[in-house]
């Protein structure tokens, strides 16, 4: 492979007292790809996931993110990244602008791009009617497009995505995926965690993480033919009784 | 700072949306200097008593005009026997009887000494000792005014005088109480609240992800409290002087220094408690369990350290209240200045900065 490398990450480890939650984990990811973090809950994933966006610290290992070293250039990797977290991440209290506005705002996007940014990504998402209501009167699936909205409002290289359709219908989930495709068509990387394996199938290439290791990272394709089965679902329940 | 700006405006639409933190930031101040000012007082006034003369002649006549002419009482009942005294204080109408001897005023006129007994109802000993105080000093003062003309071979006569609070009027220690009640609810629990409500939502999570630093989303938080804090101690003030008579006979200057320096000892406060706490609950209960109790109680406010056991008169002095009334009183009553209350406000910027450092550390720990 060719392509540029966007995330590299070299035996990064992170001990909490004499429990270690990453173990040394070691990959790459590509510019443009969708790349698919799993693992089971208490793995280690999102442990390596908030290294890699700067807000916990490694103890030991490497990791480069848009370039930038997560340790010493954290401002760097933090202006190139955004992040959507499981938890829904705008603020309930405040209408669909004044969110944009003020997440536009800690991003230093100018009064000028602000407005653009506004009209257009108020219209991409059918929701002219209701900019000006409290984010609290939409309906989930409604919230959570916005939520992937904002996080790219400041035009990031990657975007991290952690379960981000957790308690969403099906539906919803589809059209969400469709929005995850158009942005990586659009070259940015979506680095995304998910419960769902059906999800997992989408992603270019997938990691499973299993006891803070990464123990198997391919493309769904490759894994399925690796373990011999049809379906993620039975690639990761696989692994896991390998495991025990 | 357009950055900053963009936060603390965020910051207000939160405060102004919520009716909560209206009502707190808002209601309470006022209605709090309300209560305290109006409802609850030590100041006697119109207390009703009874009278037990057992003699009825003008000299007990004149004591008992002399008594109702006052304002602090005022007289409901006759009592005709002793039998009667117990049942009229089970009945709650009157705080205190008055009995005069029999044949008082022979006595007065043959021995020169008559007994009055005031018997008060001590089901609450602050009332009952300030009326017999009361009662006293009006019974010395007519003794003094029967005595000019006859001098008396030998006396001594107390001249009490009140420096800084010459009617003790009990506003006068209110005012600053409820400043600092408040202040310590505004600065400390609000904050504490409103920065533990973003990681209960996770928005805490957007902002450390952001490139907007730790310290600036604290201060992003934390400045719209300065800036209410502030209003509330204006309008508190403002409340004390011109509707209850509270004097302002020190520096300006230095009280809105004073004020300013405690709000932010309080802030620093909150947000320690925000690094302890993880949900807006906790938060709440330990403000209001490990903060408000204690500058109720403990302060001075209420009841007076001098006279708490020494193991609580200790643990007093760990409370930042208690140097703030200190120092307030000071600055509103007697007009002190810096050179006399320098020690207090040592001892409050240590406590700001110890808190900070706190906060400091425990945040660091929380991002490794």
């Amino acid at each position: 492979m060719k392509q540029e490398k966007i995330i590299q990450v070299e035996n990064l480890t992170k001990k909490f007292g004499d429990f270690t939650a990453v173990k040394g984990i070691t990959f790459d990811v590509y510019r443009g790809e969708i790349f698919g973090f799993l693992g089971a809950n208490g793995a280690g994933k999102t442990t390596a996931m908030k290294m890699l966006i700067g807000i916990s610290n490694p103890t030991s290992g490497k990791a480069i993110v848009a370039g930038f070293d997560v340790l010493t250039q954290r401002e760097m990797v933090k202006k190139s990244i955004g992040y959507m977290s499981q938890k829904f991440s705008l603020y309930d209290d405040l209408t669909i602008k004044e969110n944009i506005t003020f997440f536009g705002g800690i991003y230093s996007l100018s009064r000028k791009q602000i407005k653009e940014k506004t009209i257009q990504l108020v219209q991409e998402l059918e929701m002219q009617d209701v900019a000006d209501n409290l984010v609290a009167s939409l309906p989930l699936g409604w919230k959570q497009k916005l939520s992937f909205s904002v996080a790219l409002l400041h035009e990031p290289k990657i975007v991290f995505l952690d379960e981000p359709t957790g308690g969403v219908d099906p539906i919803t989930r589809r059209q969400f995926w469709e929005m995850i495709y158009t942005q990586a068509y659009k070259g940015t990387t979506i680095f995304v965690t998910t419960h769902y394996m059906d999800e997992a199938e989408y992603c270019d290439r997938v990691s499973i993480m299993v006891d803070g290791v990464i123990e198997a990272l391919d493309t769904p394709k490759k894994l399925k033919e690796q373990f011999k089965v049809d379906s993620m679902n039975d690639v990761f329940l696989k692994l896991a009784r390998n495991i025990e | 700072m357009k950055r900053f700006i963009g936060f603390v405006k965020k910051e207000f639409y939160h405060i102004f949306r919520d009716k909560r933190s209206m009502f707190i930031l808002f209601g309470m101040p006022i209605a709090q200097i309300m209560l305290f000012g109006f409802a609850i007082t030590n100041e006697i006034n119109n207390v009703d008593i009874a009278i037990f003369d057992q003699s009825k002649d003008t000299e007990t006549q004149q004591i008992i005009n002399k008594i109702s002419a006052s304002n602090y009482f005022s007289i409901q009942q006759e009592i005709q026997s002793e039998s009667q005294i117990e049942p009229t204080f089970k009945k709650g109408k009157v705080k205190a009887v008055l009995v005069f001897e029999k044949d008082f005023i022979k006595k007065l006129e043959t021995s020169k000494k008559a007994k009055v007994q005031v018997i008060t109802d001590a089901t609450d000993p602050n009332i009952a000792n300030t009326i017999s105080n009361y009662i006293t000093s009006i019974l010395q003062n007519y003794t003094l005014e029967k005595n000019k003309n006859n001098k008396p071979i030998y006396q001594i006569q107390t001249q009490t005088q009140l420096f800084y609070n010459p009617e003790m009027k009990s506003v006068f220690t209110f005012v600053p109480g409820v400043m600092t009640i408040i202040l310590m609810l505004v600065s400390a629990m609000m904050t504490s609240i409103s920065i533990t409500r973003e990681k209960e939502l996770g928005t805490m999570e957007i902002l450390l992800v952001s490139p907007l630093k730790p310290i600036q989303v604290i201060i992003g938080k934390v400045f719209p409290y300065i800036f209410l804090s502030i209003i509330n101690a204006t309008v508190i003030l403002l409340l004390g002087f011109f509707v209850f008579g509270m004097p302002i006979e020190g520096s300006l200057f230095l009280l809105a220094f004073e004020s300013v320096l405690f709000i932010v000892c309080a802030l620093a406060l909150g947000i320690l408690i925000s690094t302890l706490a993880d949900s807006q609950q906790t938060a709440m209960m330990i403000s209001l369990f490990g903060l408000m109790l204690p500058v109720i109680l403990l302060s001075g406010f209420i009841f007076p350290i001098t006279s708490m056991p020494l193991p609580l008169q200790v643990i007093s002095n760990i409370i930042p209240a208690k140097w703030f009334i200190i120092i307030i009183k000071a600055i509103m009553l007697k007009g002190a200045s810096l050179a006399i209350i320098w020690k207090e406000t040592l001892i409050l910027v240590f406590m700001t900065l110890l808190f900070i450092g706190l906060s400091i550390k425990k945040y660091k720990i929380r991002l490794e």
